[in-house]
């Protein structure tokens, strides 16, 4: 499974890094799908078939939303060669990048390994959660009844989200 | 944004109230079987924009339903929220508890306040994509009329 997972995972990548030299941003944005779509197949090899129901219509109607906003604006890309500032920018990003790779290895270096065991917490959750919250599902127990705070939040933080939208894209006012 | 063929029309229109149909389901057994409010809700709102994108903006009044669902979506916020509230007043007097019976797990109507939950976070999430959706599609018609 591991293999199978790795060469999904390179698969992804690829598809990521067509998507940024592509000429045209609809090619782009279609090209960013793959990522997407392969992290579906991911979560199934995985086990989380919540997560890739999620997944799978999410990714979807991005897709649809994203292909509505660049026909609405224009396919091509503002491109221009890098000048000293931008060689300046790219090397303090891969800089940072690498600092951050550094400390993130050197926290999880203690933790299990990926997949085996499971923490204190979670242990709490997976035993016994049907008696407590009485759904068999325990995605849903877990979301809305130990960690219904953060539904709360998610689902503000996507009514925000709306609002946000109509006040930018609305051009004329309401009477 | 002018509709497709008729063939496309008239596709959409036999499977749009399937696809309504799953999402419902996904939703209401979302404490039985993987799935649940959010994943339910982008189904349901699927299934809205599969009927604007065949038929064209131009054949429907979109202003109606933009109003519309921005309203339901309010609501079902509210209402989720006033749910979580209930549990202030009754049980263990703790934000978010289930103090509803909980019945025998793995029946449809068990788990306290879950599918309850469930069902508003469903309509607000379908509401919420179907409102960015429309934003995108009748604020630039409205100019250009």
């Amino acid at each position: 499974m591991e293999l199978a997972i790795s060469i999904i995972v390179g698969f992804m990548i690829l598809g990521a890094i067509y998507a940024i030299h592509a000429k045209d941003i609809l090619s782009a944005v279609i090209t960013g799908g793959i990522v997407g779509y392969s992290l579906v197949i991911c979560f199934l090899l995985l086990k989380a078939p919540d997560l890739a129901i999620v997944q799978i219509v999410v990714e979807t109607i991005t897709l649809i939303l994203m292909v509505a906003v660049v026909l609405d604006s224009s396919r091509t890309e503002a491109y221009s060669k890098l000048d000293t500032q931008g060689w300046v920018t790219a090397g303090t990003a891969v800089l940072i990048l690498l600092i951050l790779f550094w400390f993130m290895k050197t926290a999880s270096a203690p933790l299990d390994h990926f997949g085996q065991g499971s923490l204190r917490m979670a242990d709490a959750y997976i035993n016994g959660a049907v008696e407590k919250t009485g759904s068999t599902n325990l995605v849903t127990g877990v979301v809305f009844d130990f960690r219904g705070y953060d539904t709360l939040g998610e689902a503000t933080v996507l009514v925000t989200a709306v609002l946000g939208v109509l006040t930018i894209l609305r051009i004329k006012g309401k009477k | 944004m002018k509709g497709m063929t008729i063939i496309v029309k008239k596709t959409t229109q036999l499977i749009a109230g399937i696809i309504f149909l799953y999402g419902i389901y996904i939703i209401i057994h979302g404490h039985l079987t993987p799935g649940g409010g959010f994943a339910g809700g982008v189904i349901l709102a699927g299934s809205f924009i599969l009927l604007i994108l065949a038929n064209g903006s131009d054949f429907l009044n979109l202003v109606r339903e933009e109003s519309g669902s921005t309203l339901y979506e309010n609501l079902s916020i509210l209402v989720f929220l006033l749910l979580a509230l209930t549990g202030l007043l009754a049980g263990a007097h703790v934000f978010f508890a289930n103090w509803l019976p909980h019945g025998t797990p793995g029946t449809l109507v068990s788990a306290g306040f879950l599918p309850l939950y469930n069902i508003f976070v469903g309509i607000e999430v379908a509401a919420s994509i179907l409102t960015i959706f429309l934003a995108l599609i009748i604020f630039k018609e409205e100019v250009l009329r």
